[in-house]
Order: structure tokens, then C-alpha cells, then sequence
């Protein structure tokens, strides 16, 4: 019995090339500072990079706040939900 | 609080203040125990919101470590709750397990981002949940200026 072989499509080599996205939710109970303040510790990033994204977050209702490889999304991800924030993660756009 | 020349963190709080905090750690618990409880997804959210797969595969190897890393937050809360000055780790824990507590609270007070109108009745369980909730979020606001600071 032949075994049918899905060729990959061009679009698909593409979609596992892409980077993975790490994006913050907006809630109402997480204070604006202590956003700020875990991106900060976490990331690394400076204050005014911070407070940027977490603007985003509140006004927009989200942002991306890091992106890379599957596994090191999935990390930030994580350090995110210790820190009670609503992530998530999905393939860039 | 106040950061000291030392690096280390002076906490003032009255007795009234230290025995409401002491009195988070076994109520937390207990919701981070009963997996039937909706209220405690609110500390594990879901990672892969469209994908199932990757969610289960997330979840098995994340959900232990999460629900060890919450507890551990709210243990360093207990051990050093009658402290009066605090290193900025146990400041941080401090500040992650009054977080856990304000999603709880603030998820069972379906508290919204424009005010929330408080029982005007003093004696109302839930005027006391919103009371305990407005404690916590004023406490945190001063640990984060502390720590930021």
C-alpha cells in the first residue's frame, strides 16, 4: 500500500523558521508598577523600555515583550506565570 | 518600607498589619491544593491558548514547578512575617505571594479595572474581602517602590 508523503509546503518551512512571540495580556488586578517592575527583572530591560511595554499592555490590551526560540519562550513564559502575569506565547505574525 | 544604607529593607508594620499576612499562607494553600477551585487557574494560566497539545505538553512540565515556586513565595511570607528587616530576595517573595493573594481575591471580587463599588455595609463578608484586597494592593504598591527605588 503506497504511504502517501505530504510534501511540505513552502509556507510551513517558513513556520517552524519563524520565532516564537511572548506576549502579555492586560488584567485588572496587576498594578501598572509591578508590571513595569517585572519586566525589568526579568528581561533586563530599562525602565523606560518597561514602562513602554507595559502601557502597551494597558491601554492596547497587550504587547509582545520578548521573542526567540521555542524553548526560550516557553522559559519567559513560565517566569511569567511565576510572577502571576497573564502570558502567552504563539508564532509570530 | 525603606531601603537601608546596608541594602537591606526596614519594615514597619503593626501587629494588626503582620497577623493579617500570617493568616495568608494556610488560606492560600488551600486553594492551591483544590484543583476543582476556577479561581486557582488564575495562577497557572495557560500558555498555548491555541494549541491543545503544546498546552498539555506545557502544563506537565510546568505545573509542579509553578505550584512549588507560589508556595515557596508565600513560605519565605510566614517565616519571615514578624521580621523587621528583610533582604530584597525575601522582599520579592513577599511581594510575588501578595500577588498570588490579590489574584485571588481579586478574581473571586471580580474586581474590573475601572473602580469597583465597595458593600457599604462594614459587616459584609465580601466589604472585608475588598478591605483585606485594598490592604494588599497598598502594601505592594509600597514594597515595589522599595524595590524599584
Amino acid at each position: 500500500m503506497p504511504v502517501e508523503v505530504k510534501e511540505p509546503e513552502v509556507g510551513e518551512v517558513v513556520v517552524a523558521d519563524r520565532p516564537w512571540v511572548v506576549i502579555v495580556w492586560n488584567d485588572p488586578v496587576n498594578l501598572m508598577s509591578y508590571v513595569t517592575f517585572v519586566l525589568q527583572k526579568l528581561f533586563g530591560y530599562s525602565k523606560d523600555k518597561a514602562t513602554k511595554l507595559m502601557l502597551d499592555v494597558h491601554h492596547k490590551g497587550k504587547a509582545v515583550v520578548s521573542s526567540g526560540p521555542r524553548h526560550k519562550a516557553e522559559l519567559d513564559v513560565f517566569r511569567l506565570h511565576e510572577h502571576g502575569l497573564w502570558a502567552t506565547m504563539e508564532h509570530d505574525t | 518600607m525603606k531601603r537601608t544604607r546596608s541594602g537591606h529593607f526596614e519594615i514597619r508594620l503593626s501587629t494588626d498589619e503582620r497577623d493579617l499576612l500570617r493568616g495568608l499562607g494556610p488560606r492560600m494553600r488551600e486553594v492551591l491544593a483544590d484543583e476543582a477551585d476556577p479561581v486557582r487557574q488564575r495562577l497557572f494560566p495557560v500558555a498555548y491558548p491555541d494549541d491543545d497539545d503544546r498546552q498539555t505538553e506545557y502544563r506537565l512540565l510546568a505545573h509542579d514547578e509553578l505550584l512549588e515556586s507560589h508556595l515557596g513565595a508565600l513560605a519565605t511570607l510566614e517565616e519571615t512575617v514578624d521580621a523587621e528587616r528583610l533582604d530584597a530576595d525575601a522582599l520579592t517573595a513577599w511581594m510575588r505571594a501578595l500577588n498570588e493573594v490579590r489574584l485571588v481575591l481579586g478574581t473571586r471580587l471580580e474586581i474590573t479595572e475601572d473602580g469597583d463599588e465597595r458593600p457599604a455595609d462594614p459587616d459584609d463578608p465580601e466589604a472585608q474581602a475588598f478591605a483585606i484586597y485594598d490592604y494588599l494592593t497598598y502594601l505592594q504598591g509600597e514594597i515595589i517602590e522599595a524595590l524599584a527605588g
